[in-house]
């Protein structure tokens, strides 16, 4: 099943299906390695909710919910 | 000449570390030219035969893209400086993703080996690598290196220095692209090389690539040399582009960023790495965070850690801040008594010592709130603060990391704009760090605290801390407000993505802490130094000049003689040859108070006809919209300087001598006995005082860190005015309404 990234909850783990954004922002997300095929899982979120924390390739990654929503994730 | 050796690494990847365990205290830090990007350099010398390497410590980052200005300074030095060879530092626990910048130099053709860093941490998570294997895949050394211990370190400067002595040509390493990419990629490499379009800077295969990745940098580049084939490679890239979106659904750039990723991934899978457990398995750093960024557990912890900062830093520089103000008050007294009365004299002591004094007073304070933040920083923490908070901040078109440097400047009241201005270095985002700088000298700082207590002191002295508090919400609810205000005007744009990493915390190193402290605290020390002793003078001139006419001065002499003569002989004599700390007896004490008294009613005559009171005065016909006389004019003229002076030249205008801003019980009776002065005019002298120009030091350190003085006469002026608009509301509607009149 694919859904968005800031629909999924914590701890739930994924692959990268897409990556819809170009630009800086889109060129910022693949520095950091959240290109299609990766591997992802929810790590947790801000007091807030917002922004996410997420673990990728053995490292943690925070994204704000707004900068989430161009990522989709192919989770079971 | 030594050869030149570049560091370069993603951030966190311990290269700053490495670079310090180089080059020892054999560095300095200077600037890219023309931008705030530090650049660090220094002197690696080998021990046993002492040969010198030349290092610079480029600024972190994750690619060379040319979308930040740390990634345009890495390939502008790389290219331009080239360096003969780059150590490219990856940390070896999160391997895949560091290798992306590795690629990227090798597609650039530049020379590197690798230090595999942070082996040890790598090794206790189970991650084994195989050094040589990768070596030999990609081409290049690959060294594994503790920098925290220096483990590796000889053998890492070892194939440095092979490669630096003997240089070779790198042939850049060509990855496929995909089938839609790589035939219009060497038809434009084609093109680029047949007509040696930008050749003599760049390799061609590399100039293409760049034009797919659409870089600004490179196009506009092109664009000036040959606008014609510019416009041609940019055709192909559309066409291209366009063929991707319809049959792929993605642009050019992600399509090569994946297929750099899948280069790596190809490598890493033949063996060089080994998981002994699950990648994503939770390790200590995150069972902290589990805790620390926990919903009602962070933002206490966070609440503790801040206060805890602010104690560590204003209580224990209190002691070291009094014995520079004491060295300064024993510096001024000695040569007040050494030099012969006169203008040298009162330049000396009250212009050049109690200005530079002042400034260099702050040293102990930004020292330690230096150290503080470093441990913050270096340990990882502060990346947390900014994960935790950036929902808020981001409201006002800040970012997360804003935070620590409101908290530095005053954000609970007392601490100072100087330190909190260099605190956005911290910041990696331009507008956010720039609206940042602009604001935080709204915050109630230390010096600013001796106006208020002295106004609330005499005109409130009932509701003295529920007034304190309303300062310091006014003083959030404004630096917020306007930072929202300048974001949407002149510092219009998107918010700055917030990707961001958050490391795994760390034990600072002593080494690494006290190296970053002292950086900046001698950055400070040496610019605002200079640019200060200057400004003292002019702020010393303009309060002295042209001084009293000759009549004037003896129309004073002949009241104190008058004074003199009317008391016996032996009682002026007493008084003349009183010693230090003697009593006087009751007729002599008298006459010294009364000839006190007639210097004090000099003094402010003095200050009335100097240049300060005449702009006091003459400000005084739009000043008397929010109810300020020229005596309060020339005291806020004198805030520029230093806050605190506020209160000590109120003190000479309302001829009570010098005021020791601790002490200001006189100056508060005579304040309200006066007439002119209302409780409706204190909360409006409160109020500009929290809004008004920064001080003359934090000015000079907002131009340094935007990088012009467009922005520190920005700050000036905009302040002022937001401040005078909000006094003269004040007053007006006060008076109109009757309210608070007494």
């Amino acid at each position: 099943m694919r859904i968005n990234l800031r629909n999924m909850h914590d701890n739930q783990a994924g692959t990268i299906a897409s990556v819809k954004v170009a630009g800086e922002l889109g060129r910022r997300l693949r520095d950091m390695g959240l290109v299609p095929g990766t591997e992802i899982k929810i790590q947790g979120r801000a007091p807030l909710y917002d922004p996410v924390a997420l673990r990728v390739m053995g490292a943690t990654l925070t994204l704000r919910n707004n900068e989430a929503d161009y990522i989709e994730v192919e989770v079971e | 000449m030594a050869p030149t050796v570049a560091l370069a690494g993603n951030p966190n990847s311990g290269k700053t570390t490495l670079f310090n365990e180089l080059t020892g205290s054999r560095q300095h830090v200077g600037n890219y030219p023309g931008v705030t990007v530090e650049k660090k350099e220094g002197t690696y010398v080998r021990i046993h035969d002492g040969f010198r390497l030349h290092i610079v410590d480029l600024p972190g980052t994750y690619s060379l893209t040319a979308y930040s200005l740390e990634e345009v300074v890495t390939r502008d030095f790389l290219v331009n400086q080239k360096p003969e060879v780059v150590i490219n530092i990856v940390d070896a626990s999160n391997l895949e993703r560091n290798l992306y910048l590795a690629i990227q130099f090798l597609e650039m053709g530049i020379p590197i080996c690798i230090a595999l860093n942070m082996i040890d941490v790598a090794k206790k998570r189970g991650i084994k690598v195989n050094a040589q294997k990768l070596s030999f895949l990609l081409g290049v050394p690959v060294t594994p290196t503790v920098a925290r211990s220096g483990k590796g370190k000889k053998e890492l400067m070892d194939s440095a220095s092979q490669i630096a002595r003997e240089p070779h040509q790198l042939t850049p390493l060509k990855i496929s692209y995909g089938a839609d990419i790589d035939p219009v990629l060497s038809e434009m490499e084609k093109e680029i090389a047949d007509r040696h379009f930008l050749t003599d800077t760049y390799q061609a295969r590399w100039i293409a690539l760049k034009y797919l990745e659409s870089d600004q940098q490179i196009i506009s580049k092109g664009q000036k040399v040959n606008p014609d084939l510019s416009s041609r490679l940019k055709e192909m890239v559309r066409k291209v582009s366009h063929h991707l979106l319809n049959t792929l659904d993605t642009y050019p750039e992600a399509m090569i960023a994946d297929q750099r990723y899948g280069y790596i991934k190809s490598i890493l899978k033949q063996g060089v790495i080994h998981h002994k457990y699950d990648r994503n398995r939770l390790y200590s750093s995150d069972r902290i965070d589990k805790v620390v960024t926990n919903r009602f557990l962070g933002p206490l912890i966070m609440l503790a850690v801040i206060a805890g900062l602010y104690h560590f830093t204003f209580t224990y520089s209190g002691l070291p801040v009094g014995w520079l103000e004491n060295f300064f008050d024993w510096l001024g007294s000695t040569l007040s008594a050494a030099l012969p009365e006169g203008m040298l004299k009162s330049l000396i002591v009250s212009g050049i010592i109690d200005g530079v004094g002042g400034v260099l007073g702050f040293v102990p304070l930004i020292m330690f709130m230096f150290f503080g933040i470093a441990i913050l920083e270096d340990s990882g923490y502060l990346a947390r603060v900014a994960f935790m908070l950036d929902r808020i901040f981001r409201i006002f078109g800040l970012h997360g990391s804003s935070v620590m440097a409101f908290i530095v400047s005053g954000g609970i009241a007392g601490g100072c704009a100087v330190p909190g201005v260099m605190a956005t270095r911290t910041l990696k985002s331009p507008r956010e760090r720039l609206a940042t700088l602009l604001t935080v000298p709204f915050m109630n700082c230390g010096a600013k605290l001796p106006v208020f207590a002295l106004l609330i002191a005499t005109f409130f002295a009932k509701y003295e801390a529920a007034i304190m508090f309303l300062i310091t919400l006014g003083a959030w609810a404004g630096a917020l407000l306007v930072a929202k205000l300048l974001r949407v005007t002149v510092i219009k744009g998107a918010a700055t993505p917030f990707v961001m990493e958050l490391p795994p915390y760390r034990m600072p190193t002593f080494k690494g802490l006290a190296i970053h402290t002292w950086e900046r605290t001698w950055q400070y020390i040496k610019k605002a130094g200079t640019v200060i002793l200057g400004l003292s003078i002019v702020l010393w001139a303009m309060m002295t000049f042209p001084g009293l006419p000759e009549s004037k001065i003896r129309e004073f002499e002949t009241l104190r003689q008058a004074e003199t003569s009317r008391v016996p002989f032996a009682i002026a004599a007493e008084l003349e040859a009183e010693q230090e700390g003697a009593e006087l007896s009751g007729p002599a004490s008298s006459l010294k108070e009364k000839l006190q008294r007639i210097d004090a009613a000099e003094a402010e005559a003095g200050l009335r006809n100097s240049i300060a009171g005449r702009i006091g005065g003459a400000l005084e016909t739009v000043s008397k919209w929010a109810g300020f006389d020229w005596r309060t004019n020339i005291a806020l003229v004198g805030g520029f300087a230093a806050k605190e002076v506020v209160v000590s030249t109120l003190g000479t205008a309302y001829s009570l001598g010098e005021v020791n801003p601790e002490e200001t019980g006189s100056l508060s009776e005579t304040l309200a006995r006066d007439p002119g002065w209302s409780p409706l005019l204190a909360v409006g002298l409160i109020v500009f005082t929290m809004f008004y120009s920064p001080c003359f030091v934090s000015v000079i350190c907002i131009s340094r860190e935007s990088g012009s003085w467009k922005w520190g006469v920005f700050a000036m002026a905009f302040n002022t005015v937001l401040a005078f608009v909000l006094a003269v509301l004040i007053f007006q509607i006060g008076s109109a309404f009757g309210l608070l009149v007494n």
